[in-house]
């Protein structure tokens, strides 16, 4: 076990390294350099060369690339344009509000992902079998950004129910488990659930139609064990790989909730990766993707280690 | 007596045998969920081609004393929008820029990603191990961050939302036809081809194209819906088209302020959005199933 999970970490490492470099390369790749977003326009020849000197971007790009990656492992992702803040403080501070929407949107999906899939599998090509395969199809092709206006349309501007955007009443930037900030996060967490919703959903169904059709579920009833029995059976014997799409989920809602955030105005690295866009932050702009990113990888990582402990059979080469 | 000896001569007749794709064909026409998404997709096609001729008004005219007219309104059979142009008229032409930008990135995908898979898959070796961890880096991020990755950094305009969605899906569909590449070159037939004396290009352009083109394009199909969704999504975030065109995702940007006004025509850009991602997306799961030939 622990040498699968060396050969893990020795496979993750060229990814993550790979990862670094099209962070590194991204800012390269705007038109003109980094600083030229932040120069005054009548800054001289000469003052943009010091400028550039000062900055190290007169060196060959992969001496900065090494000069960057050293300062990424002491933790130092630069400073914001915009705030001249360091960037690690203003990524950190949004990745635990992205962090809580994300997992509360993946729990909601995954209960009732794994609701239905159980039973569309159970109940193959019954009505509530379509209808499942229904709502596993619109959770998929929904633009979610519409359907969080939707939402916001329906029990904001209509009904009055919930709050439209923000995190919490005081407007400050983060969420914090109490009565008042609950009802900030209903509506955007439900938004969001619906992607994972559909595909674990999706996955479900397979697994236990797969499951049920094998031979020891048949070995299982002959013996006279109780449908409830069988039932935990083809739990057990589906969890590993549920699981695992759920993780994966999470990464995906992290990595992919700028629209939903934009909407909602939820201060989380969507939030933070618009604003970014939008000053032309460029150092911002890196840092986030750079952590985002390096998360999904180790999300990965983890995600493969746990499921291959709860089910050995399925070590990967 | 006679009677029975020609019942018995009259045998029901053989159907000529269809090819595959033929066949692939008959299965879909009979699928009617596929069918009636293949439908409203042409409808909207159509429609935006002969945007000029079905549109009743003039896309960019509006009139400020019409602004935010609700769904009825005389003359405006689906509202104003914020400038108190047509909302029917401006869904309809909107159709262009939203397909352009949908489709495009997973059509360019889909040439430059079969061609990586299908070259690296039948090379083989070393250099497969190299594109494919080159692919790997690819996949660490989740599209929509890599969508808004590079198009952030590229800065916003049609050009650049395409080119950011169609390096996002090169590595998917790469990835998927190099795994067919991979299982077909070691078949009996390749191998026959190769012992006869046929030359790499032709192997790969008989063999091995006539077989990874279909799957490969069915994966594709199924992209369109997400590449909808996310490049309607870029032009939402500001990235991608800019106004006044008339785009969906653009749309629903700008008739984002008259959500307490003119509720159900801020959210019509988008129920556009989710209509042809859907029949994509059924259309692609019928195909699918169409093309999966069970012996």
């Amino acid at each position: 076990m622990l040498l699968y999970i060396l050969k893990r970490i020795v496979y993750v490492t060229p990814v993550a390294l790979g990862v670094s470099i099209f962070c590194f390369l991204l800012v390269h790749l705007a038109p003109g350099d980094p600083l030229t977003a932040i120069m005054p326009v009548d800054a001289t020849a000469a003052q943009q060369a010091e400028m550039r000197a000062a900055y190290g971007f007169d060196k060959p790009l992969p001496i900065q690339y090494g000069i960057w990656l050293w300062k990424v492992f002491h933790g130092d992702l630069g400073n914001s344009i915009a705030t001249g803040r360091p960037v690690l403080s203003e990524v950190s501070r949004a990745v635990g509000n992205s962090f809580i929407l994300a997992s509360v949107a993946t729990l909601i999906g995954f209960t009732f992902g794994t609701f239905f899939g159980f039973v569309a599998g159970y109940f193959r090509d019954s009505v509530l079998d379509k209808i499942a395969s229904a709502v596993a199809v619109l959770g998929v092709s929904v633009p979610h950004y519409w359907l969080g206006i939707v939402m916001v349309i329906i029990f904001s501007a209509t009904l009055g129910w919930l709050p439209p955007t923000g995190a919490g009443p005081d407007g400050s930037g983060n969420w914090r488990p109490d009565p008042e900030h609950l009802r900030y996060i209903i509506l955007p967490a439900i938004t969001m659930s619906v992607i994972p919703m559909g595909i674990i959903s999706r996955t479900v169904r397979a697994l236990v139609a797969d499951i049920l059709a094998q031979e020891f579920v048949q070995a299982l009833r002959a013996k006279g064990l109780s449908e409830w029995g069988v039932f935990k059976h083809v739990v057990t014997n589906a969890a590993p790989t549920a699981l695992a799409v759920m993780g994966l989920q999470l990464g995906y809602l992290l990595g992919g909730s700028i629209l939903i955030e934009t909407v909602f105005a939820w201060p989380g690295t969507g939030f933070l990766l618009n604003a970014a866009i939008f000053q032309r932050d460029l150092p911002l702009l890196q840092g986030t993707i750079l952590v985002l990113a390096m998360f999904f990888v180790m999300l990965n990582l983890v995600v493969d280690v746990l499921q291959t402990t709860l089910d050995p059979r399925i070590q990967r080469g | 007596m006679s009677a029975i000896v020609d019942a018995r001569i009259a045998l029901p007749k053989i159907k000529a045998s269809r090819g595959y794709w033929a066949s692939v064909g008959h299965r879909l026409m009979r699928d009617p969920v596929a069918m009636v998404a293949l439908a409203i997709i042409l409808l909207i096609v159509l429609a935006a081609i002969f945007a000029p001729f079905v549109a009743p008004a003039d896309p960019f005219r509006g009139s400020m004393l019409r602004r935010l007219k609700p769904i009825g309104f005389p003359g405006y059979p689906l509202g104003a929008d914020e400038l108190g142009r047509d909302m029917l008229t401006r869904l309809i032409y909107g159709g262009r820029l939203s397909l352009f930008i949908g489709v495009m990135p997973v059509l360019l995908a889909f040439c430059i990603g079969s061609g990586i898979g299908v070259f690296a898959g039948y090379v083989g070796g070393r250099i497969n191990t190299v594109v494919m961890r080159v692919i790997d880096v690819f996949f660490a991020f989740p599209s929509v961050l890599l969508a808004i990755a590079l198009s952030g950094a590229l800065g916003a305009g049609i050009l650049n939302s395409i080119v950011s969605l169609t390096i996002v899906f090169i590595p998917q569909i790469a990835r998927v036809s190099e795994a067919v590449t991979t299982q077909i070159r070691t078949r009996d037939y390749v191998e026959a081809a190769r012992v006869s004396g046929a030359s790499a290009f032709t192997i790969v352009r008989v063999h091995v194209l006539g077989n990874v083109l279909g799957p490969v394009f069915v994966y594709a199909t199924s992209l369109i819906s997400v590449s909808m969704i996310l490049a309607s999504g870029l032009s939402f975030l500001g990235l991608g088209v800019k106004p006044p065109e008339p785009e969906w995702g653009l749309m629903l940007n700008t008739l984002r302020t008259a959500i307490y006004t003119q509720p159900l025509v801020a959210a019509l850009p988008g129920a556009m959005i989710f209509i042809t991602s859907i029949s994509f997306n059924l259309f692609s799961d019928g195909l699918r199933s169409a093309m999966e030939v069970k012996q």
